[in-house]
């Protein structure tokens, strides 16, 4: 039996070696690095891109895939999701997102990833070939819905859109500590969240007074700084070897944190929320990525001051105010542009995900330049979360993770004929795909 | 104070109604192709079409060169403009209530839904019920009051709901066996919707055999005294009479067969299955029945009864010869309706004009209001939107909206208008500021 499954182990590694290399000819390649090379080809050889030009000679057993016509891009990364997480958003059971607890950067989104999650197909013949999976709710709810706030909900991931086994789609280890930034728009009755110029004037919001409510927020800002105050004493009496030292799980998980390996992914909405959030990571030194701002106003200059980057959420989403810009969010894209800040997309919720493109190209139409709103999807997420060694452009020795297309990637009508994940080819099928097959041809 | 009110009012009111001819377009007309020329307003409708047009007296000129202009756009489905919740979730059966004594003419989602290229929605309750409530369609005319919102003349209509949403008050919080917190409302299960619809619809037919009863005997020069008016059955009687149409909420294909079967025995036909994201599942079926389908262009896995919803939906049941429309549910996906059209083309290869048709002429069709809007012929109303580029694709924006001829959107103005509102806005805070008691505690209860 152990023989067995050496042998057939040993048949899927060989069968994957020689699945992995392709070469691609007489595409039009766009590297997004650098400028397109029309009509050109691309080999990639053992998962990686080995070489893209003009004239590449295919080697002895090498895949060719006509590439006439057509385009090839590196395949798309979304910023904010749930995937392999949460299948049926109503349905508690199949969602492994909003832990209880309040500081819980223990928890691993990686190794609750559901490999055959039926989104994972949906969105990577969509073009999109990696994804950050967030231990927390699209709403940013943590604690679980309608329970306590939630600090830190948890380590999020990078990971491929296909693959074995978690493990296998891990592009590397955590990508970030998720934390919620406490807010001042928690209250507000009817009608959404009170803006905060207007609860100022009317000293009162929902059923909380502004006084009740910024004194609520100072406590909650205190309590996160505690926390990362008890992780940085813990991280010295560690390196002390102190007499009676004992190992603690959430502290240890705040190491790489504290030593400034991994970044705090970190949801504040808006410009005085940005603000905070950039302070307290200053006094902590804990480098940090802004998570779905709804607004950057006064905050950009400082973002981009101190290099900070963001992760936009939805661009097809309602102005915050009633008497907010319709084309508010519309606009944020090219706001962050022109203010100089590094950005990405998310999506922020599983169905959406294979939209991605289509929330970029609407920042395009309001301002934003197309070749920024692809970089966007592409190699600023891969740079930002630590993996823009490996992907985001079509570049050597990179991970052969890429698209080919009938034309621009962010336009609708654009077609997805191939996808390759480190190499492998993706079949271009999902559940929706084979519905559609089964119900065109009924009788 | 009375000035402020009439300068602000002028500033509100769309540009008065008058005679336009639009320039140098690309005018898509969907049901008559797609042409380069103009398109000649005349007291709010479509005096004439084509590569050149006779310009109608006193005409303004808006040159829409590299422009391109569609018919208004038509939500099949929306709860915008609606005061209050959307649920009178009491009762299983809530065919009394009416939207119509519920619109808000002030809902920001109306200017917002304007400016992505909505002329037209079908206001719908919720589904929390079996039978909801009545339905009215609204034309997007921003800044009138709810009267002047109304389609006139278009079919009422009522709402349906079948699936889990009307079965969630049957099984409340906690689970079966656990104390509920609030009592179970029947139905519980989609077995018990089907019979919440079969006696309601029994009901309204007898209720209707006691009119015809009454007619009959007037009829016969009998004085005969007329039955108690029931307002609950009497939109019903009104759809068992073809007076009314029923637009029903529902997501699975057996769902959607029992509807079909159920109003096959009262005789009548349902007007439209909304949202219905297993319709090319049961897609002959529908066909067959002449009923409508309007859907959502890629939503899924929100819920089991959408975990085999297929972004081919539309075009699989537009191919199998259903009247297919999209619609948002949504009061941000209203604002890009054209590309939910365009996802039709990539997802089942529908061409350009099919696609438009799916937010245009066929929503038009499906609330029987074709005659007037949803195309861009001579003698419709003139509803209609200017594109910068190709509606069609993302890239896209909406520059003018017109409804009855009169610009209602124009986004050169609303970006020119911005400073001064954020101006006006500051002075009012400014002013509230100064009125506040200066003692703390800041001012009393809000009034």
């Amino acid at each position: 039996m152990k023989l067995l499954g050496v042998l057939i182990g040993c048949a899927v590694a060989a069968g994957a070696a020689s699945n992995n290399s392709v070469l691609i000819r007489g595409a039009d390649v766009y590297p997004v690095t650098s400028e397109p090379v029309k009509a050109a080809s691309i080999l990639v050889l053992d998962g990686k891109i080995a070489e893209i030009g003009l004239k590449v000679a295919a080697p002895k057993g090498v895949r060719v895939v006509d590439g006439k016509g057509l385009r090839v891009y590196p395949g798309m990364i979304d910023s904010g999701t749930e995937l392999g997480l949460s299948e049926i958003e109503l349905i508690r059971e199949t969602v492994d997102t909003g832990e209880l607890g309040e500081f819980m950067p223990q928890l691993r989104a990686l190794a609750s990833v559901n490999p055959d999650s039926e989104h994972f197909a949906v969105v990577r013949i969509a073009g999109i070939t990696a994804v950050m999976t967030l231990p927390a709710g699209s709403g940013g709810e943590g604690g679980g819905r309608g329970r306590a706030r939630q600090y830190i909900s948890g380590q999020a991931a990078l990971i491929h859109t296909f693959g074995w086994t978690w493990e296998d789609m891990a592009v590397s280890g955590p990508a970030a500590m998720y934390v919620q930034f406490p807010s001042l728009a928690a209250a507000g009755g009817r009608g959404g969240p009170v803006p905060e110029n207007i609860a100022e004037l009317a000293g009162e919001t929902g059923s909380r007074t502004l006084t009740e409510m910024l004194r609520t927020y100072q406590q909650e800002v205190t309590k996160l700084s505690d926390f990362f105050e008890e992780a940085r004493r813990y991280q010295k009496a560690k390196a002390a070897n102190l007499p009676g030292f004992v190992r603690d799980l959430k502290y240890e998980a705040m190491l790489p944190v504290l030593d400034g390996k991994l970044p705090v992914a970190i949801a504040a909405a808006t410009p005085r929320l940005i603000h905070d959030a950039i302070q307290f990571a200053e006094k902590q030194n804990v480098k940090i990525v802004i998570m779905q701002p709804r607004e950057l106003g006064s905050a950009a200059a400082e973002l981009k001051a101190k290099n900070i980057p963001v992760i936009l959420g939805r661009v097809l989403a309602l102005p915050r105010g009633q008497d907010d810009p319709y084309d508010q969010a519309f606009t944020l894209p090219a706001e962050a542009y022109k203010a100089g800040i590094k950005f990405a997309f998310g999506t922020f919720e599983n169905q959406f995900v294979r939209n991605l493109p289509y929330q970029a190209a609407t920042a395009v139409a309001f301002g934003l330049p197309q070749d920024e709103a692809l970089k966007a999807i592409t190699i600023n997420p891969a740079q930002i979360w630590g993996a823009g060694d490996q992907l985001g452009s079509l570049e050597k020795d990179k991970s052969a993770d890429l698209m080919v297309t009938t034309g621009d990637p962010l336009e609708i009508q654009t077609q997805v004929k191939h996808v390759f994940i480190r190499g492998q080819e993706i079949e271009l099928s999902s559940r929706q795909t084979r519905l559609y097959d089964k119900y065109l041809n009924r009788q | 104070m009375r000035k402020f009110r009439i300068v602000a009012l002028a500033a509100l009111a769309p540009l008065y109604a008058q005679n336009i001819v639009i320039q140098n377009a690309t005018i898509m007309t969907v049901t008559k192709g797609t042409l380069q020329g103009s398109v000649a307003i005349q007291n709010g409708k479509i005096a004439e079409v084509g590569e050149k047009v006779m310009m109608p007296q006193n005409s303004t000129v808006i040159d829409a060169g590299g422009q391109y202009v569609i018919p208004g756009i038509i939500d099949c489905h929306s709860h915008i403009a609606v005061d209050g919740s959307v649920n009178e979730g009491s009762v299983s059966v809530s065919s009394m209530v009416n939207i119509k004594d519920v619109i808000n003419p002030e809902d920001i989602s109306i200017y917002r839904a304007l400016a992505g290229g909505v002329t037209t929605a079908n206001i719908l309750h919720g589904s929390a019920n079996p039978i909801g409530g009545q339905t009215i369609v609204l034309k997007m005319r921003w800044g009138q009051d709810a009267q002047g919102m109304i389609f006139e003349g278009a079919l009422p209509g009522i709402k349906f709901a079948l699936g889990e949403n009307p079965k969630r008050p049957g099984n409340p919080p906690g689970g079966r066996g656990a104390t509920p917190t609030v009592p179970a409302r029947y139905p519980a299960t989609r077995m018990g919707v089907e019979d919440t619809i079969r006696e309601a619809l029994n009901q309204a037919k007898a209720y209707k055999a006691e009119w015809d009863d009454y007619a009959a005997k007037l009829a016969r020069g009998e004085h005969p005294l007329p039955p108690r008016k029931d307002l609950k059955l009497e939109p019903l009687k009104e759809v068992l009479e073809g007076k009314r149409y029923v637009h029903a909420h529902c997501y699975r294909e057996d769902e959607i067969l029992m509807l079909l079967r159920v109003a096959d025995d009262y005789g009548f036909k349902i007007r439209t299955l909304q949202h219905v994201l297993e319709g090319y599942k049961v897609a002959q079926e529908i066909a067959a029945s002449g009923t409508g389908a309007s859907t959502f262009s890629d939503w899924w896995a929100f819920k089991i009864e959408a975990y085999d919803a297929i972004p081919y939906n539309a075009a699989l049941m537009q191919k199998k010869g259903i009247v297919v429309s999209l619609n948002s549910d949504d009061d941000e996906l209203m604002r890009h309706l054209n590309t939910e059209a365009a996802k039709a083309m990539k997802y089942g290869g529908l061409s350009e004009t099919d696609a438009l048709a799916m937010v245009t002429i066929n929503p038009a069709k499906q609330l029987g209001i074709d005659g007037r809007v949803g195309s861009i012929e001579a003698g419709k109303d003139a509803d209609l939107v200017i594109y910068d580029k190709n509606p069609l694709s993302d890239y896209a924006k909406v520059q003018k909206v017109l409804i009855d001829g009169r610009v209602y959107f124009d986004r050169d103005n609303d970006v020119k208008g911005r400073p001064a509102k954020v101006l006006e806005k500051q002075k009012l805070l400014d002013k509230e500021k100064q009125s506040q008691p200066k003692s703390a505690g800041g001012r009393g209860p809000v009034q």
